[in-house]
């Protein structure tokens, strides 16, 4: 069987030659225009005079496009239909798209974007987490709010209670391939895009509602990302849209690439966040409740802004079994780039909420974080435990919103509750509200399998934590400048969508005379190997190698209605639907050959390139001809619903996880008192992928997830300046980790278990969950900063030299 | 005529304006798209080329590198990497092997940068990739590969050097071969632009979208490179690339050739000069704060008339130079002397960042009193600038922590820094004073910086 194995990535040899093709290496016919788009340099306000005289004048200039040259200015948000495609006169932010350049070079688009002169009617924008509050300046009716027990009647019980707070930054995707799309004009007003999206069919969708056209008259293709980390899942409906519309309306290819400059100031970006607590524990660190305040800056637009902070708010609790808890969200609207989807999608800053508490709870307590750490666990799951018997998603829903919403996006507006989402939450896992149950999430959802007890006793071991920690202390005991600290913190991340209809997905397998296998599926390939594990799933179902496999570009004409890859959810999803196509064509090839094997179909067994039953076999290419010669169709579709989720967003009250994937890091680390510089000198992680479909590219995401969650709560700080113009807008001042910023010592473990869910092979999502091991990182760095005196240092995130020196300074107290 | 380079193995002759990137040319006109644009400002290494020339090869960012500054060399990418044949490079292999690659969209330019560190026998990978970023890796599989594929040797067809002649012989008019030829071209055109390894004018032009004729390329003007090394004077020409300065600083103030392994990256040293990095009069340039705590003297020409000036003199104010129309930089000399020189580079990353501040120190010690004192700093005001009122409370004194700490209120004196993406003003200034306590345990053997750290 080629599942389980560490193959390496499908497309690694076209890589490492330069052979592989991003969108922008696509040939494209000698006609073909560039586009660029003027942007604002305001965050706010009206725009009172648009002179694009020079624009139009400009050498290679073809056409220039304002919002004022559109009846109805196509709209590009994934939700709510407020992302205008080009202003319509109001300014939302400093780098919103105003007018667009057609022009016969990518450069000579670009210089004479820089031409245009525009006046303005500015007005006091709206930046920061206080103004927006103070302004009430938010998304939806009000904060959402999810409760478990009797929280204030627990904090006043509380033998301790602490306050805090502490703010944390955004992030920029820094996904190497910049933006990109590329439309080709059809015959009878057809298009077809290339664009590097994570979401082909939400291209499609918007493109379709741009022209005018139904869906059908669309095509999109992706065949591979240059990175995208939830950056692609909507940020790229721009460029297609703009793509598609100069196409139609001038006839020539039309092909759109940001400028990395340009990409960092118009696209959303990882949603800062500030999170305050009150948490009441015991005096053996035993949380009793706590109340946290999510204040999720969500920029000008409403984007997924919603789902990433549910998801926020539903990774509170991390791995941690809280008696009461309330969580308020606030989604707070500014005059910034509209903050996106990234790895994690709100979940990393929810948990770095209640790690913070954790940390804050072992210096008030004198106690090693790790042990208050492993008093809060959930309870560990038992081994005899099965999965849950039945399926409570199988009902039928009930008044379905059917009108030309976007249904496939994430931020999907029209059914967030009750009909045509998810059913209600029945009996069969409700704990009901308000019980104070040990072992159930504040969101009611039961923690059925975890396993991060015996987990964390592995890495203790492995990492030699107990010695370690008391090497630090010793170290640091004979150094006054330098100061070391260790850290291990654990992941428990939910696996699905949470908006539930979008846990489906769609394949197309197809068996040719001669055994060779092609195949499609929903999911993008963006660097994660999907293509590799999906083809390995399916050369396992017909007992070929896996050179007989072949994945071509992902295809909206192939396999329609798909969802994001997103959500970690690709393998799971993508992977079930091969199969089931991939089964669908054996039960019909077993049926033909069935009797030539002297054997029932329910006895046939593809196996190494063979078909057999029992002694009896045959080349799986002669089976396949056969099965031509008999008229039996070789080409089956593939489907697949996640089971047993069921969630409202409203009540904040369900199962919206089909299952958790685990993981555990220990961080070591050194500051500089002086200057607060710091790096990491080691870490050790094991992490859960369930039975691995390639342990290989799993262990790819952990080392990468991890580096680039350490990156972002140290080095990676976005900065905007008084009038809301980002200034860190280009590697040359926005810094995600290099060579140098890995651990020196990087030893990476997979937990040796499988998914207790009916899963592909029983493997475990691996996307997003390592990109959270990173907060041992910032633990370790507080740990640090705690070794220099005796006050909590209240360590701010990203914790950069200057984050550091300042928490060392608070941590030895006045001076 | 135009310039002259070989490609892969094939001599080329162009005539694009001399203001067209390589990338651009290697993508837009030759349909060679295996070099990837990630950043188009020399920070990301996704459009890493080789180029050969008579000194060997090494990695340069193609996407600021324009066309002429090839002019009689080689350049190989990604695609000539593999050879004729189609057979991988030993480094391709083991980035397969390995895993190295995920996105594969920086790959490419991973792959050039590991052949020609594997090329020219480098093994210090941290630094060889330090230009290189990859988002999705974590850095742990490529470094394994280029670990792995150190040992093999090298593919025949990887060397350039023996081809040379065929593009060698007369340049174009805006190529100067000799300092002199330069300084008759730029008194005639004193409005012209300098382009030296173009790490600072090329984002004039692929983000500034300037033109930037009439235009002079300093690439061939030989006598302008190298160092020169007297009893008592370090002697740089100004087109002396950092790489080619690190090792000469290694040998005496091995200080300063930290603080240069932490310039830029392979690729940007690889470019930049000296010359350049003072001429431009960035306040955040880290080789100025360096060589004036050295006490540098500045070389100036214009036409056949020269002067010079301690370097410090040189920076009038933010954005404005000592230098007439038409003058350029032709050397920075130092005296040779003992080493006593601490360069402290701080920034968001260690590796490929602009200094959020740059302290270099520079203290005589006799008889345990301080005898004489350079500090200067870059990051810390308008220009590069010494600490001139921190200097003249250490002078006289005895070199005690006594009279580190008694001297650091004066910083206030010496710099008013700026609040920007980099750092706040607050966080510069207590910084500085951080340095200067940094400086008084590090000269005296104590541990001082996180880099030294093992695990």
């Amino acid at each position: 069987m080629t599942v389980q194995k560490p193959l390496p990535h499908d497309a690694a040899p076209l890589h490492v030659t330069g052979a592989a093709r991003y969108v922008d290496d696509i040939p494209v016919p000698a006609n073909c225009l560039h586009l660029a788009f003027g942007l604002s340099t305001i965050a706010k306000g009206r725009l009172s005079g648009l002179d694009l005289e020079a624009v139009r004048t400009a050498p290679g200039v073809v056409a220039v496009l304002s919002g004022a040259d559109f009846e109805t200015i196509p709209d590009c948000s994934p939700s709510a239909h407020d992302e205008p495609l080009l202003s319509d006169g109001t300014i939302h932010y400093a780098g919103q798209p105003l007018f667009m350049v057609v022009a016969d070079t990518h450069l000579n688009a670009r210089k004479a974007a820089a031409l245009g002169r525009t006046t303005y009617a500015e007005e006091p924008p709206i930046l920061s987490i206080d103004e927006a509050m103070a302004a009430g300046s938010i998304f939806e009716d009000g904060p959402r709010i999810y409760t478990k027990g009797d929280v204030a009647a627990a904090l006043a019980a509380s033998p301790h209670v602490i306050e805090g707070r502490i703010e944390i930054g955004g992030q920029e995707h820094f996904y190497l391939e910049g933006q990109s799309a590329l439309a080709l004009p059809q015959e009878g007003g057809d298009m077809v895009v290339h664009s590097s999206s994570q979401h082909p069919t939400e291209i499609q969708h918007k493109v379709a509602d741009a022209l005018g056209v139904p869906m059908n008259a669309v095509r999109v293709e992706v065949r591979r990302m240059g990175g995208g980390f939830g950056g692609k899942e909507s940020q790229g409906n721009h460029l297609a849209i703009a793509c598609a519309i100069a196409a139609a309306r001038t006839g020539r290819p039309c092909k759109m690439r940001y400028d990395r400059d340009d990409d960092f100031i118009i696209t959303g970006k990882r949603h800062d966040a500030r999170i305050t607590y009150r948490a009441g524990f015991g005096d053996d660190g035993r949380l009793t409740g706590v109340e946290f305040t999510h204040l999720i800056r969500c920029g000008w637009a409403m984007d997924l802004s919603l789902p990433v902070a549910d998801r926020a708010m539903l990774h509170a609790d991390n791995a941690y079994d809280l008696p009461a808890a309330r969580i308020t969200s606030h989604r707070l609207k500014t005059n910034t780039q509209s903050a996106t989807a990234f790895r994690g999608f709100g979940g990393p800053q929810g948990m770095v909420g209640i790690e913070r508490v954790m940390d804050h709870v072992a210096h008030v307590l004198g106690r090693d974080p790790l042990a208050v750490r492993r008093t809060n666990y959930y309870p560990e799951a038992r081994a005899a435990d099965g999965a849950p018997e039945g399926s409570i998603s199988g009902k039928k829903k009930q008044g379905a919103v059917l009108d030309t919403a976007d249904l496939a996006g994430r931020g999907s507006v029209r059914v967030e509750t009750g009909t045509g989402s998810a059913t209600r939450f029945g009996a069969v896992h409700s704990p009901g509200a308000g019980a104070a149950k040990s072992g159930v999430t504040p969101y009611g959802m039961e923690v059925e399998d975890f396993i991060l007890g015996a987990l964390t006793e592995q890495l203790v071991e492995t990492a030699d934590y107990a010695a370690r920690k008391a090497a630090v202390a010793e170290w640091n005991a004979a150094h006054d400048i330098l100061k070391k600290g260790i850290a291990l913190t654990p992941v428990k991340f939910g696996i699905s969508f949470t908006l539930t209809h979008l846990n489906q997905a769609g394949a197309l397998v197809h068996v040719y005379q001669d055994g060779s296998v092609h195949m499609n599926h929903g999911g993008t390939e963006m660097g994660q190997g999907l293509f590799q594990k999906v083809a390995q799933v399916a050369a396992s179902r017909f007992g070929l190698p896996l050179d007989r496999v072949k994945i071509t570009a992902t295809d909206t004409g192939k396999v329609p209605n798909t969802s994001a890859t997103a959500a970690s959810s690709g393998s799971d999803l993508n992977g079930m639907a091969v199969k089931a196509a991939c089964d669908e064509i054996c039960a019909r090839i077993a049926e033909v050959v069935a009797p030539d094997l002297q054997a029932e179909a329910a006895q046939v067994v593809f196996q190494g390139g063979m078909v057999r039953a029992g002694q009896a076999e045959m080349r799986f290419e002669e089976a396949v001809q056969k099965a031509y010669l008999s008229r039996v169709s070789l080409s089956a579709t593939g489907f697949y619903k996640t089971p047993k989720i069921a969630w409202d967003r409203i009540a904040g009250k369900g199962r919206p996880f089909f299952y958790f994937a685990y993981g555990a890091a220990c961080s070591e680390v050194v500051i500089d008192t002086l200057t607060g510089e710091n790096r990491i000198l080691r870490t050790d992680i094991v992490h859960d992928c369930g039975a691995s479909l390639n342990p290989a590219l799993d262990i790819g995401q952990i080392e990468g997830g991890f580096v680039q969650g350490a990156g972002w709560l140290t080095m990676e700080e976005l900065v905007w300046d008084a009038t809301g113009a980002l200034k860190t807008h280009a590697p040359s001042t926005y810094k995600i980790p290099a060579c140098s910023d890995r651990p020196r010592i990087f030893n990476v473990a997979l937990w040796a278990g499988e998914n207790r869910e009916e899963t592909i092979y029983r493997s475990k999502a691996v996307g997003e969950p390592p990109f959270m091991l990173g907060m041992s990182v910032f633990s370790a760095l507080a740990d640090a900063c705690s070794a220099c005196g005796p006050h909590f240092p209240d360590l701010q995130a990203p914790a950069t030299a200057e984050a550091v020196l300042a928490a060392v300074h608070r941590a030895r107290g006045p001076a | 005529m135009g310039t002259r380079f070989i490609l892969n193995g094939v001599p080329q002759d162009v005539t694009e304006a001399p203001t067209v990137t390589l990338l651009d040319w290697l993508r837009e006109t030759r349909g060679l798209t295996g070099t990837k644009e990630g950043c188009n400002e020399g920070d990301c290494g996704a459009c890493t080329v080789m180029v050969t020339d008579e000194n060997g090869a090494r990695a340069l960012n193609a996407c600021i590198l324009f066309l002429p500054q090839l002019e009689g060399k080689a350049v190989r990418t990604v695609e000539g990497i593999a050879g004729p044949d189609g057979a991988l490079h030993p480094v391709q292999q083991a980035m397969i092997d390995h895993h190295g690659s995920q996105c594969g969209f920086c790959t490419p330019g991973f792959v050039v940068s590991m052949a020609v560190a594997h090329l020219n026998g480098a093994r210090d990978f941290d630094n060889q990739l330090a230009g290189n970023l990859c988002r999705c890796t974590g850095y742990a599989p490529i470094i394994r590969a280029a670990e792995a594929a150190a040992d093999a040797p090298v593919p025949d067809w990887m060397d350039d050097a023996g081809a040379l002649e065929e593009v060698a012989g007369p340049v174009p008019p805006y190529a100067p071969e000799t300092a002199d030829a330069l300084a008759e071209w730029y008194a005639a055109n004193p409005d012209g632009t300098l382009v030296a390894g173009a790490t600072d004018v090329g984002l004039w032009v692929t983000k500034g979208l300037r033109d930037l004729a009439p235009v002079a390329f300093l690439n061939n003007c030989t006598d302008l490179k190298g160092i020169t090394v007297t009893d008592d004077t370090i002697r740089i020409g100004a087109m002396t690339t950092l790489t080619d300065l690190l090792p000469v600083m290694a040998e005496r103030h091995p200080s300063f050739a930290e603080l240069i392994r932490r310039y830029g990256s392979v690729q940007v040293r690889n470019a930049a000069t000296v010359g350049g990095n003072i001429a431009n009069g960035s306040p955040i340039g880290d080789s100025p704060p360096a060589l004036i705590a050295l006490g540098a003297t500045l070389h100036l020409r214009h036409g056949d008339a020269r002067r010079e000036m301690p370097l410090e003199d040189f920076f009038l104010d933010y954005g404005k130079q000592d230098r007439a129309p038409g003058e350029f930089v032709e050397a920075v000399s130092v005296p040779v002397q003992p080493d006593r020189l601490r360069c402290y580079k701080i920034s968001k990353r260690f590796d490929q960042d602009i200094s959020a501040l740059c302290g270099c120190f520079n203290l005589t010690v006799t008889d345990g009193i301080v005898t004489g004192a350079r500090i200067a700093f870059g990051g810390m005001a308008g220009i590069p600038k010494r600490a001139a009122a921190v200097e003249a409370a250490l002078l006289g004194k005895p070199w005690t922590l006594d009279t580190v700490t008694a001297a650091l209120p004066r910083f206030a004196e010496d710099f008013t820094p700026l609040s920007d993406m980099r750092a706040s003003s607050g966080y510069r200034l207590r910084t500085a004073q951080g340095l200067l306590i940094r400086y008084f345990h590090d000269i005296s053997g104590a541990p001082a910086s996180v880099l030294e750290v093992a695990p």
